[in-house]
């Protein structure tokens, strides 16, 4: 065991003190931080994955394989995958339980922490402002335009986010099967046309 | 006092039990207004509402509203924080859990077959997105018009949008939400 983790270790140094060290300076932005200036990158990734969230979980997917995957390298796709089916069956939401997962994995505890902070920040914020002063705030016809655009740049953005989930997490042809049954059960179960529906518009 | 921390337990029982993500925390609010009479079912409605048309997790933003309309700012903050904990502390310990176990090929041989199984989920959620803002299946079956079937103006800024996307995948998903919310007031979808 010992012996593992010294072999996983020391080429992780040997990268970060030679190799990388000159190539460093090209992209200083979005290089691994360390210590409180990862905490604060963890919050504000967090904070801005949450506030352009709409619909929840899954909704998060594409900004989560923008800042997480694409960004920071804070994991990969199958790695997010599996926190999703972790946080499926756990309790609390899939947002909140990603954060976590994905906070800790990047900087322990601390990290798990500051990132679900991170993500409940922007909720916090406008929330709290629209219950003090606006209380009719579903009801402007502004915000319900704004959001039935908003709902078709979700559909894009899954669009094309699940087009890289198949690409990268169903190889195989029991892996298309199981993916086939999974959809097909929570079609059948009623998943659609019952939850999250908005409220209908009146014809136009 | 009591009454403030009374509220902090709910919301911690709420995240506790409510898995599966925003929509299973109605029930548990449906129950508090019920039992402790803080908010009538007419503001579990609107609060709902509101926390639908806004960004953020849908349980994250009911827990703040409620501790809101009881106890102001701090109030939201302390039914948000409460309603956080258990999945935090939960999944924190799976997390160790998991490290431990990262080398186990028998883990490893289950989340792959959980992969695609969380593909077709999202799948399946996603599909209800699509029906209700692209295709008015709602209307239709309500009124039984085939024209009533297809938004078009929906579809065509879809289909804008995705032929932008994919020429400039660059682009932070931000902008696309922002495009749309613009394109959505400007054509008054």
């Amino acid at each position: 065991m010992t012996s593992k983790n010294r072999q996983r270790i020391t080429p992780d140094r040997v990268t970060d003190g030679n190799t990388a060290a000159g190539k460093a300076t090209a992209d200083t932005k979005d290089r691994p931080a360390k210590g409180a200036r990862l905490l604060w990158q963890l919050y504000w990734a967090w904070f801005r994955m949450g506030l352009f969230t709409f619909g929840g979980g899954y909704a998060m997917l594409p900004m989560i394989q923008k800042e997480v995957i694409d960004r920071y390298h804070w994991a990969d796709e199958e790695e997010v995958l599996d926190y999703y089916a972790v946080g499926q069956c756990t309790p609390g939401a899939i947002a909140v339980n990603t954060a976590t997962f994905i906070g800790y994995k990047v900087a322990g505890t601390a990290g798990g922490i500051i990132s679900t902070l991170g993500v409940i920040t922007p909720s916090l914020l406008i929330i709290s402002v629209i219950a003090s002063l606006l209380n009719h705030f579903a009801d402007y016809p502004v915000v319900q335009h704004a959001l039935a655009g908003i709902r078709v740049a979700v559909c894009v953005l899954m669009f094309v986010s699940i087009e890289k989930l198949l690409k990268s997490g169903v190889k195989g042809i029991s892996s298309w099967i199981i993916f086939a049954a999974a959809f097909v059960l929570s079609v059948r179960q009623g998943m659609p046309f019952s939850s999250c529906r908005k409220k209908e518009k009146s014809s136009h | 006092m009591k009454t403030f921390l009374l509220m902090c337990w709910e919301f911690f029982k709420t995240g506790l039990f409510a898995a599966g993500g925003g929509l299973a925390t109605i029930p548990f609010l449906k129950e508090m207004s019920l039992k402790y009479r803080w908010f009538s079912m007419q503001d579990l409605t609107t609060m709902i509402a509101v926390s639908e048309s806004t960004p953020g997790p849908l349980g994250v933003n009911m827990a703040t509203y409620v501790g809101n309309s009881m106890y102001g700012f701090w109030g939201g903050l302390a039914a948000t924080l409460s309603l956080a904990a258990p999945s935090v502390i939960v999944i924190l310990i799976i997390a160790r859990m998991l490290e431990k176990f990262r080398n186990s090929d028998v883990v490893n041989g289950i989340f792959s077959g959980l992969r695609p199984a969380v593909v077709g989920f999202i799948l399946a959620a996603v599909l209800d997105i699509y029906l209700t803002s692209l295709f008015g299946w709602s209307t239709f079956q309500k009124t039984g018009n085939p024209a009533d079937l297809f938004n078009w103006s929906a579809i065509i800024l879809f289909a804008v949008l995705l032929a932008f996307y994919k020429k400039f995948p660059k682009t932070h998903p931000l902008w696309i939400i922002l495009m749309a919310g613009a394109a959505g007031v400007a054509l008054r979808l």
